[in-house]
């Protein structure tokens, strides 16, 4: 993992102290509100519902054992005994208290973690492949690369004030974990002719208008990947749109240019950009890259003791192949079933924290699907961890099925919501609680957002939620078809919308079509893309 | 009526103006009339409170309830943590606001 050299520590330090002093200001009315609210944003603190949330940046969602820990203490001390993990690997919390948040700041920076960059137009957190470094199809690991666009992003004078906020993935491997083309920048690490380099894509996002970004460059060779990616954030940071917060997402700016156009400004940018300087020296991306060496694993057997049958149906589950021979990754579901997706408590963040000391080379994954991974775990191993996992509640085997819902806080705790997301969540959970059922059922994404913003990723959900106010009454409208993966899609609308305990009646029955029509080892998604819309609207409209 | 609403500076709770001051409690919060802007610029200049803004709300034998759902989540807590409400030990408390 990487740390922080003094620089990068002094800056943290001092930008903890400055807020210390900007609250100071705010508390004794020295600032008002409209003075003070984009600096608090800029430290990662929103006013909600029902208090200030702070929002905790974790780097491509990659943190150790320590850092686990002091999330936990800060649950504890600060919040209300649970924290929040996020759709951009990130954590939140809910009940935070602006005279205590300098002190929690000041807290966090002690173990190299800060809440930069959650909020605001500027470059956010880095976002990654949660199986980086362990994954048998990447190419490279893509943590150095996030590292250093993380390094290029904070505080960058340029991109500050962007027209909106800017989000960045990078991923190595051929199967899409991180939803890299629905990022304002996606990067696919890939090879030619075993030179590394960067496919490039430019001007996805979700929120209202949702676009799966086209492709800018096939191949952007590594040396000259920060400059590209300088190159296309100037484009956008000079036409992109400033008057009309709708349209100011690059999305807007590359569809309505046109790809072909944006590439060609990008590609005049670059040639302007490359002669300042910007790249690393590769001494520099060594000695980054070392940082993310893989860890001293052991020989160690294949072999699995299946004869536990909970153990065996997990394993099958939860635990995905590993490059290194006789390790494994685990997922650590965070969706129980009638639980709150993505919440865990100060108890259960301590028992993936001590998991991952004792058994994953002290690392731990937060994914973008609001769950934890343990990267590097030998298989001699597993049983004892999910026996621990067990007793701290949190070994759910429902990886990519249909309880493993992604949810925003929606209108239980979001200021922006128009409509709750959790209940509808919990509903559709306990609907499906037969764990049989669901694994019939097989691969099924299911995602759910409280309004428009679509931090509920609802537009890439196999089935998606959205909830809408209807005359001061949540209505939730369903769309089918949608993908964050490679088979990359934005889901359709398919009809009007339904009461809370319609619209669970809906899925069921939308599961139910896909049951009958589904051929071979199709998943809801394959029949739905073979069949159409029109067999599930039958059904469900009637 | 209306009354208003916003949240403490320092800590952040949900807060409704009761004629005299602030309190967590809805039930305590007092029709503003038309004298909702003028103590709102007041109240945001003692700096007792972030962010206010009046709302719409229906009297009611035990207060009053803010008129849209939005508001009634605020007036309790987050429906799905009866334990974080302001009344925990209430399993009915929440029943007005959805």
């Amino acid at each position: 993992m990487y740390q922080y050299d003094t620089y990068d520590q002094a800056i943290v330090d001092a930008r903890v102290e400055e807020f210390r002093d900007q609250v100071r200001r705010r508390l004794s009315g020295e600032m008002t509100e409209d003075q003070f609210k984009p600096l608090r944003l800029m430290n990662g603190l929103y006013l909600q519902l029902h208090a200030y949330m702070l929002r905790v940046a974790i780097p491509y969602g990659t943190l150790d054992s320590r850092q686990m820990h002091l999330l936990g203490h800060i649950a504890r001390k600060y919040d209300r005994g649970y924290g929040h993990f996020t759709t951009r690997q990130n954590i939140q919390y809910n009940w935070i208290k602006l005279e205590e948040c300098a002190d929690l700041l000041a807290e966090l920076a002690q173990v190299e973690m800060h809440a930069i960059q959650t909020s605001g137009n500027c470059i956010r957190n880095i976002s990654s492949d949660q199986y980086a470094g362990a994954a048998a199809d990447e190419v490279a690991d893509p943590r150095p690369w996030a590292e250093l666009l993380r390094q290029w992003s904070t505080f960058h004078p340029e991109f500050s004030y962007l027209p909106r906020k800017f989000k960045i993935a990078v991923i190595a491997s051929p199967e899409d974990r991180a939803a890299m083309r629905l990022h304002d920048i996606g990067i696919e690490l890939v090879k030619q002719d075993g030179v590394l380099g960067g496919r490039v894509f430019v001007g996805g996002g979700m929120g209202r208008t949702p676009m799966t970004a086209p492709e800018i460059n096939p191949f952007v060779r590594a040396e000259d990947l920060l400059s590209y990616v300088e190159a296309c954030l100037r484009v956008y940071n000079r036409y992109g749109r400033r008057d009309n917060i709708y349209k100011a997402r690059i999305k807007i700016l590359v569809h309505e240019i046109g790809a072909d156009e944006y590439r060609r400004q990008v590609t005049q940018e670059f040639a302007h950009v490359k002669t300042l300087g910007i790249d690393p020296p590769l001494a520099e991306f060594d000695r980054i890259s070392a940082f993310f060496a893989p860890p001293a694993f052991e020989t160690v057997s294949d072999d699995i003791d299946r004869s536990d049958p909970d153990f065996a149906v997990w394993l099958d589950q939860n635990v995905k192949p590993h490059k290194q021979a006789g390790y494994a990754i685990v997922n650590i579901s965070l969706k129980p079933i009638g639980g709150i997706p993505g919440d865990a408590s100060a108890d259960q963040i301590d028992v993936m924290a001590d998991l991952a000391k004792q058994y994953s080379f002290d690392e731990l994954r937060v994914t973008h699907a609001q769950n934890i991974v343990l990267p590097h775990v030998a298989k001699r191993d597993l049983y004892a961890v999910w026996q621990r996992l067990n007793v701290a509640e949190l070994a759910d085997a429902n990886l990519d099925l249909i309880s493993d819902i992604i949810a925003c806080p929606g209108l239980d705790y979001c200021s922006l919501a128009n409509a709750r997301s959790i209940p509808v969540a919990q509903k559709i959970a306990t609907r499906f609680a037969d764990m049989e059922r669901q694994r019939d059922l097989g691969e099924l994404k299911l995602k759910i957002s409280g309004c428009i913003n679509a931090c509920g990723h609802h537009h890439a959900g196999h089935i998606g939620i959205l909830g809408v106010d209807r005359k001061g009454v949540e209505n939730y409208q369903l769309t089918f078809g949608g993908s964050g993966a490679e088979d990359v899609s934005i889901g359709k609308i398919i009809g009007p919308g339904f009461s809370e305990d319609g619209v669970v009646d809906a899925v069921e029955k939308a599961t139910e079509v896909y049951k009958s029509l589904r051929e071979g080892d199709e998943r809801f998604l394959d029949t739905y893309r073979r069949v159409g819309l029109e067999p599930f609207k039958e059904a469900i409209y009637g | 009526m209306k009354i208003l609403t916003g949240n403490d500076l320092a800590s952040g709770a949900v807060t409704w103006w009761t004629g005299q001051g602030w309190s967590i409690h809805v039930e305590d919060a007092a029709d503003v009339g038309e004298q909702g802007e003028a103590i709102l610029h007041a109240e945001e200049g003692a700096r007792r409170v972030n962010a206010p803004y009046i709302i719409d709300a229906i009297a009611t034998p035990e207060g009053p309830r803010p008129a849209h759902i939005k508001d009634r989540v605020r007036a309790l807590g987050p429906t799905v943590r009866p334990d974080l409400t302001l009344k925990p030990a209430d399993p009915t408390a929440g029943e007005w606001v959805i």
